[in-house]
């Protein structure tokens, strides 16, 4: 079963290219097969292999071959499988497996069938390559992958210009942040010698005291490839417009898979973090900030798809927190409830918005609740889950987190109050979204209801969001241990009540009527208009990058070195001109030109001149 | 060598005088034919300074040069009178401003 690894990887890659070789050829019954069919054999065998490991929890180095070999630098084309590996590829196969499925359903309308399926196997390839990597070259590849596919399917309907714009910011502001990474593997190789991610830690314990600039130089560039992928500050602006892509991908790449490949580099490269603890502070911080940013925001969003982006980008605001904190073990787990439940959440909202002739704006929605009941319970047990209400799977990540955060020495209560925050902000948000949704009276009639093919992977997720938080992830092995610290009772019960006022503030507010916030709201336009745009982070790079370097390129366009360079030609040219005009071929002229130039000649020679 | 006693300055001068009269005609005159003239007369007024120096200084240098010259103007009249027949066979003009096709 070891040595059978490659082919997990494998599969959906040879799915993805015999689609791309076939495409349109095929009959949609058998895209589908193949699509969906490559990653549900991709699970299984993850599934096999979880078993195998849980029984004996060894890691698995499999080396397929050497990619280069130049001098001392020889990246292999390697696997190397822990228990950090497992829990990404049993989430990247199994929510992916389940997204396929909800697809096959959810694009059956739409012309390029084949296309999509190519592009969704291609991307769960690259992310498995991603996870699997031995050495950060390998894993650089797969980073790389994903970027890509995430820009194909984020401008999957190209038709418009839109998304083609969507597209491109995604790709080129995550390109900021994969430019910083690649900094960082260069420096890495530079001073360690090697890429290779197990041995790269040891070495860098041997070579580097904690605290050293070094290790600290290195941790922020490969902060910033994270950043970039993860959508954290300052980087998080490509996310929302991502979602002009198909729901599915939505939830497959920038809600559940791709988002994390950040988290999952921080946590993999952890050895070298722990060397810079202004790197981790770092780290916690933009979590942090990135979090509430974008839980401010997503309460002012009326698009469904972008509340969810954005609590995305919250969500991964405390990933962010938890690595920071050295919670790294929280982190994965959070990692791990969070795709199932933002899975669910947008495979939901993509049912939604299926059923409801493509309406994206929650407040032309509602009384879903007997309509679309499948749809409601899925909302219900996501947000749930995304507000971290007791019992539920958020809860016991988010609760791990916050805990952790405060036990922080020093800042940490803080770290934890700012948590506590956007906790509070996300039971809002989140339930403001259902309750505007699924109750009160129906604006929008649904056309259908969802089919067999969406209902089944909405109720697996609905499953996975409830018992996802009883999980044991095996990463206790990968990561050093945690203090055996316990905070205070009340700053638990604190923890477990906040997220339950909230969804209180937002029954009183958007359902009960107890609260009337008219008033506020009037008075608060201003900054709500704000936080609507993001804090007015599109308007800035807008203002600082996009038109500066729109400028420089108008001006470049016209190339305006090339016109100093213009004048020598011409002025010779010019030159060239005159001097051939003498050339009249009439021989009286010329000797006209001698006797005269022999006269002056002479004249100076004899100094009349 | 009596009797006849012309100051050396005297004919300089109008040898120099020749010398701008063929010149000059070289630079007005069109015609191909005044133009080999115009070229006989500089030979002639250059001969001409020849003969007086070697005059003056009782040298027969002067009278030598003399021989070369007029015997470098006939071969010169010799191609001349060729290419005046080529110029006028294609032009059918004997302008030599007609000539000026290759602009060299």
């Amino acid at each position: 079963m070891r040595d059978m690894i490659w082919l997990i990887p494998l599969l959906p890659m040879l799915s993805s290219i015999s689609l791309m070789i076939f495409s349109g050829r095929l009959p949609k019954t058998l895209v589908a097969f193949m699509g969906a069919g490559s990653v549900a054999l991709s699970a299984l065998l993850t599934l096999l292999f979880a078993v195998n490991f849980l029984n004996n929890p060894e890691p698995v180095q499999l080396t397929l071959w050497t990619w280069i070999e130049v001098g001392s630098f020889n990246p292999g084309v390697a696997f190397y499988l822990d228990g950090l590996t497992l829990v990404m590829m049993s989430i990247i196969t199994g929510v992916g497996f389940l997204i396929h499925l909800f697809s096959t359903e959810f694009m059956q309308d739409d012309d390029s069938y084949a296309r999509y399926f190519a592009y969704l196997n291609m991307f769960v390839a690259a992310m498995l390559i991603l996870v699997m990597a031995d050495n950060l070259l390998l894993l650089y590849l797969g980073w790389e992958g994903v970027g890509v596919c995430s820009y194909l399917l984020v401008g999957f309907w190209y038709q418009s210009s839109d998304n083609g714009k969507a597209a491109r910011k995604a790709f080129i502001v995550t390109r900021i942040g994969d430019t910083a990474m690649a900094l960082g593997l260069f420096l890495l190789f530079s001073e360690l010698g090697t890429l290779n991610i197990q041995a790269m830690g040891e070495v860098a314990r041997t070579t580097w005291q904690v605290g050293d600039t070094m290790p600290l130089i290195a941790c922020l560039l490969l902060l910033a490839g994270a950043a970039g992928k993860s959508a954290q500050l300052p980087l998080q602006t490509w996310l929302p417009d991502a979602m002009a892509g198909p729901t599915p991908v939505s939830a497959l790449i920038h809600a559940a898979t791709m988002v994390t490949a950040g988290v999952y580099l921080i946590a993999r490269t952890h050895d070298l973090f722990l060397l810079a603890p202004t790197a981790m502070m770092t780290v916690a911080i933009l979590g942090l900030a990135t979090s509430l940013m974008a839980a401010f925001t997503a309460l002012t969003q009326f698009d469904i798809k972008r509340i969810l982006a954005y609590s995305t980008i919250s969500q991964i605001g405390y990933m962010f927190l938890a690595l920071g904190v050295g919670a790294w073990g929280a982190g994965i787990f959070h990692l791990m409830t969070h795709a199932f439940f933002k899975a669910l959440l947008f495979l939901g909202s993509g049912a939604i918005i299926h059923c409801l002739h493509h309406e994206h704006d929650i407040f032309k929605m509602g009384g879903l609740r007997t309509i679309l009941p499948v749809v409601f319970w899925s909302f219900i047990i996501g947000s749930a889950a995304l507000a971290a209400l007791p019992l539920s799977s958020g809860f016991f990540s988010k609760d791990q987190i916050l805990l952790s955060a405060y036990l922080m020495p020093g800042v940490g209560p803080w770290l934890w109050f700012g948590g506590l925050v956007g906790a509070l902000l996300t039971a809002i948000y989140s339930f403001r979204l259902v309750f505007v949704v699924f109750f009160g009276s129906v604006k929008t009639k649904p056309d259908n209801s969802p089919g067999l093919r969406m209902a089944i992977p909405l109720t697996v997720l609905c499953a996975l969001a409830v018992v996802g938080g009883y999980f044991t992830i095996p990463v206790a092995e990968v990561f050093p241990p945690l203090g055996d610290h316990h905070p205070a009772f009340w700053v638990e019960a604190v923890s477990i009540a906040v997220p339950i006022v909230g969804v209180a503030i937002a029954y009183a507010v958007f359902l009960g009527g107890q609260l009337k916030v008219d008033g506020l709201k009037n008075a608060t336009s201003g900054l709500r208009q704000f936080w609507f745009s993001h804090w007015g982070m599109d308007w800035l790079y807008d203002r600082v990058f996009v038109r500066p370097y729109y400028g420089l390129a108008n001006l470049l366009s016209s190339e305006p070195l090339d016109r100093l360079y213009e004048l020598v030609v011409s002025a010779s040219q010019k030159l060239n001109q005159y001097l051939s005009d003498t050339q009249t071929g009439r021989m009286r002229s010329y000797v006209g030109s001698m006797i005269f130039g022999l006269i002056f000649v002479l004249a100076l020679s004899l100094g009349v001149l | 060598m009596e009797g006849l006693n012309v100051p050396l300055n005297h004919i300089l001068l109008v040898a120099s005088m020749l010398f701008a009269i063929g010149m000059l005609g070289l630079m007005i005159r069109r015609n191909i034919i005044f133009i080999l003239m115009s070229l006989e007369v500089m030979l002639n007024a250059a001969a001409l300074a020849f003969v007086a120096a070697g005059a003056h200084w009782g040298q027969a240098d002067g009278q030598i040069m003399f021989m070369l010259i007029l015997s470098v103007a006939a071969a010169e009249v010799a191609v001349g009178l060729g290419l005046v027949l080529q110029v006028q066979r294609r032009f059918k003009s004997l302008d030599m401003d007609n000539a000026n096709r290759m602009k060299g």
